[in-house]
């Protein structure tokens, strides 16, 4: 994929506005509550991200921005003794409701995560996996050419395209999270949820992942949690800040880093906290 | 300073330990060589005086041992899979405490345990053979199950759990993420644990003077009564007779050597291939 | 221990910085008057000797803004300060530019009679100096409820320029020969009311600092 330093980002016109209006949102959560056991962890978040941009979530630690986020995909079921409250709406449909096949959902809306994970396995084992066991492909051939694509969409293909039986885990860093991107890629999601992906990576690697996250928003719905303002600055249209389990305000990003509308935005960008 | 007093202690204590360990190699090595040779390890036992040999306890050694692992092994993980992916609080908890009991049970007790079982069954049919190597097998695995369910268990906790997010975030249901994903990944460390078992029971010989008792000649029926090296020993090391002694010497050196190779090739075939 | 942030000292000195600039060209606007009022030559040559000192603040502040914005990265008010500052600083470097070229036409009307008594002159520098150091104030503060204030009397400045303007022209009209002085008075009218023009653009600065809004070119 064609690598471009991150230019110019188009101007977002006051985001949930602009949306609502022109396209439709591709997720959209009304009054989400959610609980760990007995004690709440989100409250009342009500949220449109509209479709092919990126969306950033800041805040402190503990502010619920990660818990927010696997509430996209229902990473939160798996654990247990959580509950959730309200709708999440993806593409018109409440993932919540009863009956949804939550084995569609996540392949719909990949993930990516803050510590890379590849599986024990090969490069290229590690890129079909989703493709194997959602039984995506039909032959061979067409395995060999969808792991490809992904790693290409990866920015990867060029660095392990003579290595693809090799081990994943002798990647770096940096490699091993391009390969989970290339690996969440594989089964075609339209949205792609990214909890702190570039936390461990060395500022290279940083700027690598996030030059791929703006090229990636052609083509997807990108949620991305990041502890670094400067990253969320750098590669989102849209900001949404966090705290105490709150959504305390959601706009453009611009407009969050020179103009938040809230004083505790403001706070937190500013880094007068506490 | 207070370090370097640390360093020499600590490493004294190693070369303590290391130092029995060589004293007790190298005495059973040097008392065993004397009546170690090829005839030993082919012949059967024969009357005092007229030499003999351990090939059929060798024989029945292997026989137990795998029929003790195809038995005990399958098991063991099983209930070491259910116990860290699925076993919660309750029920979990019980199973827990059930295996680490029967891990502290003296083996005799399993012996006599079989046995009773055994002669439960005679009283409805007369024909069920009193002493077999089958008997001595589930003897032996009774004893290797909760040592291998609580490696096994350990071990695929020490998975960790982002690759198993890794999997369930692609859309994998939970059974293939335990079976693709966290047993592979765990696979040396589960084989670590069933080789311990295996050589523990190995060296077990109170189980099964009450099951497979001991045969004279070479068998391979598992409804025989099965000789093993671990009874020929103790056989031969109660007698009042020199040259007994000495083969029983003999029979440690190769049952050791024995150990040593099952780990050096289990070893081998669960190597980090990735 | 307790901390500070990092960004705060940077701001602070920025602050003062900014501030001393602006102390300095409303002295050397009001003395620039003084020289030409009260005739006093060798007060115009002392503020013709002080532009150095402005241009090096000037020069100073402008590392510090570059400084602070590639070290600090600050953000929303921060930020905004920082582009307000650095903005600001050239305008008051401009004023005492102004201030200069008054000095300057002091030393020349003071080699020749007075034409005349000045009273509106004084009147419209005071007014800009005060203007000057309202805006000032407002910039410490961050008020934009008195930077807004300030920029409405902007308009008192122009129609006493307005006034001036004709006074002079009239002059130059009915005594050709007073052509020359009234020309260099009308020079320092027009100096002043620019200076005028540029404190307004101080205040929509201190307005988007504080409001993140872009007045300017809005009516």
């Amino acid at each position: 994929m064609n690598q471009t330093p991150i230019a110019a980002r188009p101007v977002v016109a006051d985001a949930p506005r602009a949306t609502s209006e022109a396209t439709p949102p591709k997720i959209s959560v009304a009054n989400l509550n959610f609980y760990y056991g007995k004690s709440q962890a989100l409250y009342d978040i009500t949220l449109d991200i509209p479709p092919r941009q990126v969306m950033a979530f800041i805040g402190p630690s503990g502010c619920g921005k990660s818990t927010f986020l696997r509430t996209l995909n229902r990473m939160n079921d798996t654990i247990p003794g959580t509950r959730a409250e309200g709708r999440v709406m993806i593409d018109g449909q409440d993932i919540y409701a009863p009956g949804t096949d939550v084995v569609a959902l996540r392949r719909k809306v990949g993930m990516v995560f803050q510590k890379s994970n590849p599986f024990p396995k090969s490069i290229f084992d590690n890129v079909a996996y989703g493709l194997r066991i959602n039984g995506m492909s039909s032959s061979k051939n067409d395995l060999e050419a969808r792991v490809e694509k992904a790693l290409q969409n990866a920015a990867l293909w060029t660095e392990v395209k003579d290595r693809l039986k090799t081990s994943a885990l002798g990647l770096s860093g940096g490699q091993q999270q391009r390969l989970c991107i290339a690996r969440a890629l594989a089964v075609e999601p339209e949205v792609v949820l990214m909890d702190e992906p570039a936390s461990a990576l060395d500022p290279i690697a940083t700027q690598k992942i996030e030059e791929l996250i703006v090229e990636l928003k052609r083509q997807y719905t990108i949620v991305i949690v990041t502890h670094n303002m400067q990253q969320a600055a750098r590669v989102s249209d849209l900001t949404a800040f966090f705290w105490l389990g709150k959504l305390v305000e959601v706009t453009a990003t611009e407009k969050i880093f020179t103009n938040p509308n809230q004083k505790l935005t403001e706070d937190y960008i500013t880094g007068r906290f506490g | 300073m207070t370090n370097r007093v640390m360093t020499v202690l600590t490493a004294a204590c190693a070369f303590f330990a290391v130092g029995i360990l060589v004293l007790i190699l190298g005495y059973i090595a040097a008392q065993g060589l004397s009546a170690l040779s090829i005839q030993f390890l082919i012949d059967t036992p024969k009357p005092i005086g007229e030499g003999g040999g351990i090939g059929n306890a060798i024989l029945g050694s292997f026989i137990l041992l795998l029929i003790s692992s195809l038995i005990g092994l399958p098991i063991g993980i099983a209930i070491g899979i259910y116990l860290a992916e699925f076993g919660g609080r309750g029920f979990g908890n019980l199973i827990r405490f059930i295996a680490d009991t029967m891990t502290g049970v003296p083996s005799i007790i399993i012996g006599v345990f079989v046995y009773t079982l055994i002669l439960a069954m005679r009283d409805f049919a007369p024909d069920f053979p009193q002493f077999t190597a089958l008997a001595g097998g589930i003897a032996l695995a009774l004893i290797m199950i909760p040592i291998v369910a609580r490696t096994t268990e350990e071990m695929i906790r020490l998975v960790p759990v982002s690759m198993r997010e890794g999997a369930l975030a692609l859309g994998a249901p939970q059974w293939r993420v335990t079976l693709g994903v966290v047993l592979p990944a765990a696979a040396s460390g589960i084989a670590t644990g069933a080789m311990l078992a295996v050589a523990r029971v190995s060296g077990e010989t109170a189980p099964l003077l009450f099951t497979a008792f001991n045969n004279s000649f070479y068998t391979y029926y598992i409804d025989d009564p099965v000789s093993s090296l671990t009874v020929q020993i103790y056989n031969y090391a109660i007698s009042p007779y020199p040259e007994w002694h000495a083969q029983a010497w003999a029979a440690t050196l190769v049952l050791m050597t024995l150990i040593l190779l099952i780990n050096i090739v289990v070893r081998y075939l669960t190597r980090q291939k990735f | 221990m307790e901390t500070h942030r990092l960004l705060d000292r940077d701001l602070d000195i920025l602050r003062d910085r900014v501030l001393l600039l602006g102390g300095e060209t409303e002295t050397a606007l009001l003395r620039a008057m003084y020289s030409l009022v009260e005739r006093d030559s060798a007060a115009a040559r002392e503020v013709l000797a002080g532009d150095d000192e402005i241009d090096q603040l000037e020069l100073e502040i402008d590392r510090l803004c570059i400084d602070t914005i590639a070290l600090r990265q600050p953000a929303a008010r921060d930020l905004r300060f920082v582009i307000s500052a650095a903005k600001i600083t050239p305008i008051l470097e401009r004023i005492a530019d102004h201030a200069c070229n008054i000095a300057r036409a002091a030393i020349e009307l003071n080699d020749e009679p007075q034409l005349k008594p000045y009273l509106d002159l004084p009147r419209m520098a005071q007014h800009a100096s005060s203007m000057l150091h309202a805006a000032l104030d407002s910039f410490t503060s961050g008020d934009a409820v008195s930077a807004r204030a300030v920029i409405e009397r902007d308009d008192e400045i122009d129609e006493i320029y307005n006034r001036v303007f004709r006074d002079l022209i009239e002059m130059m009209v009915n005594e050709p020969h007073t052509t020359a002085r009234a020309a260099r008075l009308l020079f320092v009218a027009k100096h002043i009311e620019r200076i005028g023009d540029y404190v307004t653009d101080i205040c929509e600065l201190t307005v988007y600092m504080t409001e993140a809004e872009f007045i300017k070119h809005s009516n």
